[in-house]
């Protein structure tokens, strides 16, 4: 395929979905120097939504979890320098240098660094059998623990915590999850959802303890029980703690680079130095269509920012403009979410969430949609997305109204 | 090694030979054909990996789930051969299969 034609390179700092998308995008956009990928990953970059769900469950292996084969990136002309960590970025002189003191020059510098789980420290959370899970060596510790009729204490009860507790009930362990604030997915979503989802995760056997307040993880060695502050105490094999990340921004911050809640990005995905583009979840930029500045946790955003810098790095300046969007399998529900829905005033719903297992959750703010909930309704979450390319109006009575048809509504 | 005929929107022929057992849009990744998204890296939940069955293969390619078929009906210009290329395994009977690509996954 392409072979290398100029002296310049651009080097990737972080093995990651964005990553992955940016090398290739770069040979697609014309860039003819070296690409190296920096990652302290021993692997390629891998698919991580399926880390809480198919590869934890087992269903999927570290074949399937590989975003593209390692002969892709040679084809490509794409260099993988794994297992190796950046330790700072020298801008004055265009390198970077690695953890075993080795410098390499770039011409152009991209920063898909990502984000890191966020830690807490209880009294015992280093005891065997305690875990965080982001990337797949967490996950294959994880495993390690599991098993039918062993018990299993999730802290966390947002996505990421829902997602572990229904692959592990999979496994027909015994799940408990344990939420701080009063409803589950309380930071991401509404109360009908948080009510929806505790009903199905109830109805499969999941224990959900709301305005849990973790007091000590016990045990001698490996973890043996949970204590909460109201007296109780959880048996526990495995403890998984799930409380949200933090986007990783120290080498951009220690470069000079301008951080506010992400390394902030215009909307070419260039930071404050022209030669630095950053793009994925460590990104704070500018959506035109919600008109605010945002950080996203997604694989969406990874993937169309990541798009946008290799395009800038080529000299083709196309703003950044995607509608969010994300997904989350727990048992037999596919949640797909189109939009951001902070703001809304109204919410409607198609469907029932009640009973059964389909429906829709339609955000509207001044009479104008800004995003669906769609569980099990891809037709739903489909022409919403369409319908989303800008904010405007949709009749509420029409959204909730089943005798017509979703198509209609959105005028397909 | 099953062999996979893609055809892109244009008419271009992309020859490639897959391990059974791979997806239509895992094969397309992997070999940098650029008429698939695959947006969700195989999950069935962004319906951009849509691509047609040539006829002759639907038979073994059997029937989409009913998620899928609700994702295909929403797609850009679905028809009766419309497929998400994450849910089409490779098999060892499908060596030779002929996939078409649409115009455009959004």
């Amino acid at each position: 395929m392409s072979d290398v034609k100029t002296d310049d390179h651009c080097v990737i700092i972080g093995g990651s979905h964005a990553a992955a998308q940016l090398a290739p995008s770069l040979r697609q956009s014309g860039w003819e120097g070296k690409i190296t990928i920096i990652s302290a990953d021993p692997f390629p970059p891998y698919h991580r939504p399926p880390l809480s769900k198919a590869y934890l469950d087992g269903s999927s292996g570290l074949e399937q979890l590989q975003i593209r084969p390692a002969q892709f990136y040679e084809k490509n002309n794409i260099d993988l320098l794994l297992g190796s960590a950046v330790t700072s970025i020298d801008r004055e002189n265009k390198q970077v240098v690695l953890h075993d003191g080795g410098t390499i020059p770039y011409t152009k510098l991209a920063i898909t660094t990502g984000a890191r789980v966020r830690k807490i420290d209880f009294p015992g959370s280093d005891l065997n059998g305690v875990g965080y899970l982001r990337d797949m060596n967490d996950v294959d510790q994880i495993k390690h623990f599991m098993g039918p009729g062993k018990s299993a204490v999730i802290i966390g009860g947002g996505y990421i915590g829902l997602e572990t507790a229904a692959s592990l009930r999979k496994k027909g362990m015994e799940v408990t999850v344990l939420e701080a604030m009063p409803r589950v997915l309380q930071r991401v979503t509404t109360e009908e959802i948080s009510a929806f989802y505790t009903r199905i995760h109830t109805e499969e056997g999941v224990n959900i303890i709301t305005e849990a307040s973790v007091q000590s993880i016990n045990g001698g060695k490996h973890v043996e029980s949970v204590s909460l502050a109201d007296g109780r105490e959880l048996k526990a094999d495995l403890v998984v703690i799930g409380v949200g990340v933090i986007p990783e921004t120290e080498l951009a911050e220690a470069a000079g680079l301008e951080i506010d809640n992400g390394i902030v990005v215009n909307e070419f995905a260039q930071t404050n130095d022209p030669n630095i583009v950053a793009a994925g979840d460590c990104t704070n930029h500018y959506n035109p269509i919600y008109d605010r500045r945002i950080r996203l946790e997604s694989v969406q955003n990874a993937t169309d920012q990541a798009k946008v810098a290799a395009n800038t790095i080529c000299g083709k300046m196309v703003p950044y403009r995607a509608l969010p969007w994300f997904w989350s399998d727990q048992f037999d529900l596919k949640l797909q979410i189109a939009g951001l829905s902070q703001g809304f005033d109204q919410v409607v719903i198609r469907g029932d969430t009640s009973e059964g297992r389909s429906f829709a959750a339609f955000y509207l703010a001044d009479g104008k949609l800004l995003a669906v909930d769609a569980i099990n309704r891809p037709q739903e979450f489909m022409l919403a997305r369409k319908f989303l390319s800008e904010i405007k109006e949709v009749d509420p009575a029409r959204l909730a109204d089943e005798s017509i048809t979703i198509k209609e509504v959105f005028g397909n | 090694m099953p062999l996979v005929n893609f055809f892109d929107h244009d008419g271009n022929q992309y020859e490639v030979n897959v391990e059974a057992g791979t997806t239509i849009m895992q094969a397309a990744i992997d070999n940098g054909i650029d008429g698939i998204a695959a947006e969700c890296g195989g999950a069935c939940s962004c319906a951009t990996c849509h691509c047609y069955i040539d006829e002759n293969w639907t038979e073994k390619t059997g029937e989409p789930s009913d998620i899928e078929k609700q994702m295909l009906e929403c797609a850009l210009d679905p028809q009766d051969n419309s497929r998400l290329g994450c849910q089409v395994e490779i098999t060892d009977e499908m060596d030779g299969i002929v996939v078409r690509l649409p115009e455009s996954q959004f």
